[in-house]
C-alpha cells in the first residue's frame, strides 16, 4: 500500500511537473509555422535553438542589453536580451534562447545559452 | 612513442578479447587452465594499457605537437599542473584513461578477492576484459586514437580550454570516471553470480567494498563538479539540472539505493531480484551516461564534441543491456525471497520505501532528461523541461527521503511495537518540532526550506540519540569516558555509525540546498567610486564599491581585473577581485573566448559572489553581477562529512568478532540448486 502511494505520488508529481513547466523547443522555422497557424504562440514561454547570424550582435554594455538575430537558414528572428551573456557567446555560435516571441516579432529572451560545440576540445586553427 | 603506444593498444585489445573468451569458457566448463589464462590476460591487458598511458604522457610533456591529441589540448605555455590533466581532458585521452583504470580495477579484483569467492573470478575476468576491450576498440576503430598523428607539425598547440584550467577540473573528471568505472566490478560479480548460479549472499559480500568505493568516488566526483561549476562558470549556482549533471547523478542514486537494500538481503534474505537489478542497472546507467555525455543527442552546455563515438556507446549499451536482461530473466526462478515482509511498520519496510523513493527520483530525473527526445518521438515536437520541473518533482521526494533517514534507524526489524516506537521517536520528533518553531519565530515562511531544516533537525535528533545510547551503554559497561566510548563505538561498528555520519553529511547538504532559496542578486554598471547595495537574506545591507580596473599579462593570458570594496552595514569587510581572462598562445594570439574569474568571499552564513561582466567601451566603467548565496559553504562542509563517513565504512577491518558472528548468523544462506 505504501509502495502504491509512493509510485502514485511520483507519477503525479512528474505529470503535473511536465504540464506546468514543459516548454516547447523549436527551430525558427517551426516557430514561424506555429505562430501563423495559432496566434496563441505569441507570448508563450518557449525555447528556440538556432545559430546567431554573424555581424548582427550589438552589445550595449552600459544598459546590459544584447541584440542579435538568430536563424536556422530559412527563418530569421531578432532577439533582445537583458543581462550578461555567457562567456561562450559570440557571433556565429549555436544558441538556445529562452523567452517569448512578442507581437512585434522580436523574441524577448530571459536566458541565452551558448552551446559551444567544442567546449571540452579545441580545434587547432590551421 | 606513438608507435609504441598504438602497439600497446592493439596488444591490450588482443589480451582483452582472449581474457573474455577464456574467462567465460573456462568458467562455464570449469577448465582451470583457461581460468588461469584469463587471469593472466587481465594482468597483461593492464600492463599494455599502462604502457600506452606512459607513451601519451611522454608525448604531452615533450610538447610533441605532431600528435593530434597533444596539439589539440595543450600548448607550450600551459602550466605543468594542467599537462597532467590533459591526459583525460579530451575524448581520446579519457577513453584511454577509462580503459586503463578499468583494467587496473579488474586486476585488483583478481588479486584482492578472498579465496572464498574464487569461483566467481573467471567470469569477473571475462566481463571486465570484454568491457575494457570495448573501450579499446572505440579508440582503435571509431577512430579516437590518442596517438593519431597530424600530416604537419604546428608550431604550438591550441591550448586547453580556459574553463578546464581550474583545479576542480583536474580532479572532477577522474573522480567521476573512477566512480563510473568501479561500478563495472560489482556488475562483473553480478554477472558471475548469474552465470555460475551461485546466487546466495556470497557475491554480495565479495562486492561490498567495491560498491562502497564506487559510491564514494561518484559522490566525490559530483561534489567537485558542483564546486567547479560554482567557482568557474560564474552563473552563481552549483547545480543546474543539466543533462550531463543528471546522468552522472543517476548511477549515484541507484548505488545509494543498493547500499541500503543490500542490508535487507543480508539480514532477512529478501529483495534478491531487486538488488541484482540495482547493480545491473547502475552499470547500464553509467554506460548510458557516457553515451549522453559524448554523443550530444541532448543539448547540454557540457557536451563533448559531437562525434560518432557516442553511437559506439549506444550500440554497446543496447547489446549489453539486452544480454543482461536475458540472463537476468533466465535466472529469476533462482532468486525467490526466503522471507516476506511482516509489517509495514518495520525496518525492512522503511528501507523498501527508501529504495522506492531513490528509484522514483532516478526515474523522474531520467524522464526529464530524455523528455525532449521522447516528446519528439511521440508528438513530433520537442518539449523541454528545466530546473522548475526537477525541483517541483524532487523537492518533495527528497524531503520524504530525508525524513526516512531519520525514521529508518528508529524502527525495529520485522515488526515494531507501539511502546517501542514511542520510546524511539520521542527525542528526534521533539527536536524536529523545536527546530521548526525556532524557524517560525525567526520569521521564515517558505514551505520548502522550513520542511528541509525541520526534517534535518529530526534526523540529527535520531543520529544523536543513536550515538548517545551506544556510547552510554559502553560507558556503563566498560567505564569508558563518553568521548572515547563514542569513538570506540564507531570503530566497532563502522558500517552503522559511519552510515550515520554520512546521514549527517546529507542533512547538512539539504540545509545548504534550502539556503539557496534565499539567494539575492543585482546587476550594476559602476564608475570608479560608485557603489551598489544589496540586502542579504539575514537583513544585513552590503555595499559594493567599484574601486579600480587593472590590465596586465600573465603566463598564458591577458587579464582584466576589477576590484570591489565590500562593507556590511557600513563596516568594511574586505576587497573582492574578479577577472576577465583572454587566453593567448605563445605568439600572443588570442585563443578561445574570454573567460570569467569569479570573486567569491565565502562565509558560514553566506557567500558574496561577484562577476565582472565587462568594461563599457574600454573605460574604467565596469558592469557587475553580484549575488549573495546563503549557506553555500555548508555544501562543501557537508560533502566532507559525507566522504568522511563513507571512508569510515570503507576502512578495512573493524567490527568486533561478536558483531561479525551475529551478522553471519543473520545472513540467511541458500544454496542454489
Amino acid at each position: 500500500m505504501g509502495a502504491v502511494l509512493i509510485v502514485g505520488s511520483v507519477g503525479y508529481l512528474m505529470a503535473s511537473g511536465i504540464k506546468e513547466t514543459g516548454q516547447y523547443f523549436l527551430t525558427p522555422s517551426e516557430l514561424a509555422q506555429r505562430v501563423s497557424a495559432d496566434p496563441s504562440f505569441y507570448d508563450l514561454g518557449l525555447k528556440v535553438g538556432a545559430r546567431v547570424v554573424p555581424g548582427t550582435v550589438e552589445k550595449e554594455i552600459a544598459t546590459q542589453t544584447l541584440r542579435f538575430h538568430i536563424t536556422d537558414g530559412t527563418v530569421n528572428y531578432p532577439v533582445v536580451f537583458r543581462g550578461l551573456p555567457p562567456d561562450t557567446f559570440t557571433d556565429s555560435v549555436e544558441v538556445v534562447v529562452e523567452g517569448r516571441l512578442q507581437r512585434d516579432g522580436v523574441i524577448h529572451a530571459t536566458d541565452v545559452l551558448a552551446k559551444c560545440g567544442s567546449r571540452y576540445e579545441s580545434v587547432p586553427k590551421a | 612513442m606513438t608507435l609504441l603506444g598504438s602497439i600497446a593498444l592493439w596488444l591490450a585489445l588482443l589480451m582483452g578479447l582472449w581474457g573474455g573468451v577464456t574467462g567465460f569458457v573456462g568458467g562455464l566448463q570449469g577448465r582451470s587452465d583457461l581460468q588461469r589464462s584469463a587471469r593472466h590476460a587481465v594482468f597483461a591487458m593492464f600492463a599494455a594499457l599502462a604502457v600506452a598511458v606512459v607513451c601519451l604522457e611522454v608525448a604531452i610533456f615533450r610538447h610533441d605537437f605532431n600528435v593530434a591529441y597533444v596539439a589539440g589540448r595543450t600548448s607550450r605555455n600551459l602550466p605543468t599542473f594542467y599537462l597532467w590533466s590533459a591526459l583525460y581532458s579530451g575524448q581520446e585521452g579519457s577513453l584511454l584513461f577509462w580503459a586503463t583504470v578499468l583494467s587496473l580495477f579488474a586486476a585488483l579484483a583478481q588479486v584482492l578477492t578472498s579465496a572464498r569467492h574464487r569461483a566467481y573470478l573467471p567470469f569477473v575476468a571475462g566481463v571486465t576484459c570484454l568491457v575494457a576491450s570495448f573501450f579499446i576498440s572505440v579508440m582503435l576503430f571509431a577512430p579516437a586514437n590518442p596517438f593519431a598523428r597530424l600530416p604537419y607539425t604546428p608550431v604550438d598547440g591550441a591550448g586547453m580550454n580556459p574553463q578546464l584550467q581550474n583545479p576542480g577540473m583536474v580532479f572532477h573528471p577522474p573522480m567521476l570516471y573512477l566512480g563510473y568505472i568501479s561500478i563495472t566490478i560489482p556488475f562483473a560479480f553480478a554477472i558471475a553470480a548469474l552465470l555460475s548460479k551461485k546466487l546466495d549472499v556470497d557475491w554480495l559480500v565479495a562486492i561490498r567494498k567495491w560498491t562502497l568505493l564506487s559510491w564514494l568516488f561518484l559522490s566525490i566526483g559530483l561534489l567537485i563538479g558542483m564546486w567547479w561549476a560554482y567557482v568557474e562558470l560564474g552563473w552563481g549556482g552549483y547545480w543546474a539540472w543539466d543533462p550531463v549533471e543528471n546522468v552522472a547523478l543517476l548511477p549515484w542514486l541507484t548505488m545509494t539505493a543498493f547500499l541500503h537494500s543490500v542490508m535487507i538481503q543480508e539480514k532477512r534474505g529478501m529483495l534478491k531480484k531487486w538488488n541484482l537489478a540495482l547493480i545491473l542497472g547502475s552499470w547500464l546507467l553509467s554506460i548510458f551516461g557516457t553515451f549522453i555525455t559524448r554523443s550530444g543527442v541532448i543539448a547540454s552546455v557540457h557536451s563533448f564534441t559531437q562525434s560518432n563515438v557516442g553511437y559506439f556507446f549506444l550500440v554497446f549499451l543496447l547489446f549489453a543491456g539486452a544480454a543482461t536482461v536475458v540472463l537476468y530473466a533466465n535466472r529469476l526462478p533462482l532468486l525467490e525471497a526466503e522471507t516476506t515482509l511482516e509489517s509495514m511498520v518495520s525496518r525492512e519496510a522503511s528501507f523498501l520505501f527508501n529504495n522506492l523513493l531513490f528509484l522514483g527520483i532516478a526515474f523522474s530525473v531520467l524522464w526529464g532528461t530524455l523528455f525532449p527526445i521522447l516528446s519528439e518521438w511521440v508528438k513530433g515536437t520537442k518539449v523541454t523541461v528545466g530546473p522548475p520541473f526537477f525541483n517541483q518533482v524532487n523537492i518533495p521526494l527528497g524531503l520524504a527521503l530525508l525524513a526516512l533517514t531519520g525514521v529508518g534507524p528508529l524502527i525495529a526489524w520485522r515488526r515494531a511495537s507501539l511502546p517501542n516506537l514511542r520510546r524511539q521517536f520521542a527525542v528526534p520528533a521533539t527536536t524536529g518540532v523545536f527546530v521548526l518553531l525556532i524557524l517560525l519565530v525567526a520569521g521564515m515562511r517558505d514551505l520548502g526550506p522550513l520542511m528541509a531544516i525541520a526534517i534535518g533537525g529530526f534526523v540529527m535528533g535520531t543520529v544523536t540519540q543513536e550515538f548517545a545510547r551506544g556510547a552510554g551503554a559502553r560507558h556503563r559497561q566498560y567505564g569508558e569516558p563518553l568521548a572515547l566510548a563514542a569513538l570506540r563505538l564507531i570503530g566497532r561498528n563502522r558500517r552503522r555509525y559511519g552510515g550515520y555520519i554520512v546521514h549527517t553529511g546529507m542533512v547538512l547538504l539539504f540545509v545548504a540546498f534550502a539556503g539557496m532559496a534565499f539567494k539575492t542578486e543585482t546587476q550594476a554598471t559602476l564608475r570608479p567610486g560608485e557603489s551598489v547595495t544589496l540586502r542579504s537574506p539575514y537583513g544585513n545591507v552590503y555595499t559594493f564599491t567599484h574601486v579600480s580596473v587593472s590590465q596586465y599579462d600573465a603566463l598564458n593570458r591577458r587579464v582584466t581585473a576589477a576590484l570591489v570594496e565590500v562593507s556590511r552595514d557600513g563596516k568594511h569587510v574586505g576587497r573582492l577581485r574578479t577577472e576577465k581572462r583572454q587566453h593567448v598562445d605563445a605568439l600572443g594570439r588570442n585563443t578561445f573566448e574570454p573567460s570569467t574569474e569569479v570573486g567569491i568571499r565565502s562565509g558560514l552564513r553566506e557567500d558574496l559572489y561577484v562577476v565582472l561582466g565587462g568594461l563599457v567601451n574600454g573605460t574604467e566603467q565596469a558592469v557587475y553581477r553580484i549575488t549573495i548565496n546563503p549557506l553555500v559553504w555548508w555544501v562543501w562542509f557537508g560533502g566532507y562529512v559525507l566522504v568522511a563517513g563513507g571512508l569510515i565504512v570503507l576502512w578495512p577491518g573493524g567490527g568486533s568478532p561478536a558483531v561479525r558472528r551475529t551478522q553471519a548468523g543473520y545472513a540467511v544462506k541458500l544454496e542454489a540448486k
